[in-house]
């Protein structure tokens, strides 16, 4: 009996993992498939600009927001720190370099992930369980050119706009903290800044990273979408399954990314 | 041409194990309105995709227009798909496109067709389906029967030589159901067309039919015209066409000894197997 039971454990485990591998090819071929279609979507690039419209423009109100709070939490917390060893001119520099090179590409990321990518998988998981799909197909209309790939380009266009206006408004925040609210002087602040974040390390790293997590967040959720069974629970754990895993995924790519980018 | 659009020849069709169609043999003749009847669950609709080149044959073949679907390119499939439209069972209309756009959507997609000319196209294949008034809605603000006609309406947009429906009648009421049935035909005699109907609903089936296939157990269980199968004897179109309770298609799903399954042997199974795990 506890052969059997522990057969039973291997049997499962195996099948879990076999099953991931399965899924991880899938999306690989989705991925490869997205990317063979994709001229449809610069052809015709008014259904790209559409997407961009839905996963870009509609996400902006909540990256704004995140990122003036942000940036004034930092502004906060850095002067706290800061000023116990005489620093406090360097405050515009923390929040700076904070901003553009880890929290402003992660930060998006994840908020991209919780509004844009939850959004993109309902709509595909949707469009699936209603055969709109299906009825492309029998249209002779390719559902990756038509419906995946233009939602594809969106977000990879999208999320570097994204992360350089969270960085943007970040840094915003944290002046009127720094400067009219504890009384930094404002030149030391920007100044500092502009002597010390580097336009290739810093800001075209957080650029490159915030490209990388477009790729990573808008295929999780396309994949989800395409792959999930189409029926009210499949979605719904379709929905819950592009969270987790995009914001898993930002987080082990930053620590990958950020290991070559630093070069340690 | 071949006298026959589509021609299925010995075609077994199965996934996970389980076979679904064993040996099955159809012809569609150009012209004609054939349906495919059978119980839910008996593949008829697998058979339209089959038919579609949405899905492959384990074994025989599906020709379309003298092509064999399956060992088509993706590019031959697509060309073939250009001769057919499908109404699917709840229409598939496209959600954020309205009634409009819904059916102007293959002519934009497959033509080079100026603005002006998509719009008089689609508002005459509107006007064929009785909802040119209904132009600016949006498939949410549809009824059913709507939706369908709507469906339909994008289904004949480029004027296919075959032209399937899923289950067309499934759930609409019956003057919706009345003015879906006379369409199909009115539009397959308009268009001289191949019509291929995948349904259960007898009555409406057996009045727009030139031929009809009943599909049970994996293979073609009885053919004829509607008249035929009218009066057959054949215990199960018997039980198909009158709607008896039970017969060759039994009333109960295969089960255990009911005496067992009351006297609680098997949940006494079930708790000795979850004490055990424990």
């Amino acid at each position: 009996m506890i052969v059997r039971s522990r057969l039973r454990i291997f049997r499962t485990i195996g099948h879990r993992f076999t099953s991931r591998i399965w899924r991880l090819g899938a999306a690989t071929r989705l991925f490869w498939l997205t990317l063979i279609s994709s001229g449809e979507s610069f052809r015709r690039l008014h259904l790209t600009i559409r997407e961009v419209y839905f996963t870009g423009v509609m996400s902006l109100i909540i990256i704004v927001v995140s990122a003036f709070f942000v940036g004034m939490v930092l502004a906060l917390q850095g002067y706290n720190t800061l000023q116990r060893y005489g620093s406090s001119d360097a405050i515009g520099v923390l929040v700076a370099l904070a901003l553009v090179r880890e929290l402003g590409p992660v930060i998006t990321a994840l908020l991209f992930a919780g509004r844009a990518g939850t959004a993109i998988t309902a709509e595909i998981g949707l469009m699936k369980a209603t055969e709109q799909l299906s009825a492309m197909e029998m249209m002779a209309v390719s559902p990756i050119a038509r419906v995946i790939a233009p939602r594809f380009w969106a977000g990879v266009i999208a999320m570097p706009i994204l992360a350089t206006l969270f960085s943007m408004v970040g840094i915003l925040g944290g002046y009127l903290v720094a400067v009219p609210l504890i009384g930094v002087d404002a030149g030391a602040f920007w100044s500092q800044m502009q002597a010390n974040v580097d336009w290739r390390l810093d800001i075209v790293n957080g650029v490159i990273k915030s490209l990388v997590f477009g790729v990573a967040c808008t295929m999780i959720a396309l994949f989800e979408g395409y792959d999930a069974p189409p029926t009210a629970e499949g979605v719904s754990r379709a929905t819950t399954r592009t969270v987790v895993t995009s914001s898993l995924t930002v987080l082990i790519l930053d620590f990958v990314l950020t290991s070559f980018m630093i070069n340690v | 041409m071949t006298q026959n659009i589509v021609e299925i020849d010995n075609l077994s069709f199965g996934y996970k194990g389980r076979m679904l169609h064993q040996g099955i043999n159809m012809v569609f003749p150009r012209g004609k309105v054939v349906a495919i009847m059978g119980g839910s669950g008996s593949g008829k609709t697998t058979l339209l995709r089959l038919i579609g080149g949405q899905l492959k044959p384990s074994k025989g073949e599906v020709r379309v227009d003298g092509k064999v679907m399956h060992k088509q390119s993706r590019e031959g499939v697509y060309q073939l798909r250009r001769k057919m439209g499908m109404m699917f069972q709840h229409g598939a209309l496209f959600t954020d496109l309205s009634v409009f756009e819904n059916v102007a959507f293959p002519m934009r997609e497959h033509t080079e067709l100026p603005e002006s000319m998509i719009h008089d196209l689609v508002l005459m294949k509107l006007q064929a389906v009785g909802l040119r008034g209904a132009h600016r809605l949006m498939p949410t603000e549809l009824s059913g029967g709507m939706a369908r006609r709507v469906a339909l309406a994008r289904a004949i947009a480029l004027d296919p030589s075959i032209i399937m429906y899923d289950e067309p009648f499934a759930g609409l009421d019956p003057i919706s159901m009345g003015v879906v049935c006379s369409l199909i035909r009115t539009l397959n005699d308009a268009l001289g067309a191949t019509s291929i109907i995948v349904s259960h609903d007898v009555k409406e089936t057996f009045l727009i039919a030139d031929y009809v296939y009943f599909v049970a157990n994996g293979v073609v269980a009885a053919e004829g015209t509607p008249e035929d199968l009218s009066k057959s004897t054949l215990p199960f179109v018997h039980q198909f066409v009158h709607g008896d309770k039970d017969g060759p298609v039994p009333f109960h799903y295969a089960a255990g000894d009911y005496k067992q399954d009351l006297l609680g042997v098997e949940v006494k199974k079930h708790q000795a197997n979850k004490r055990r795990v424990a």
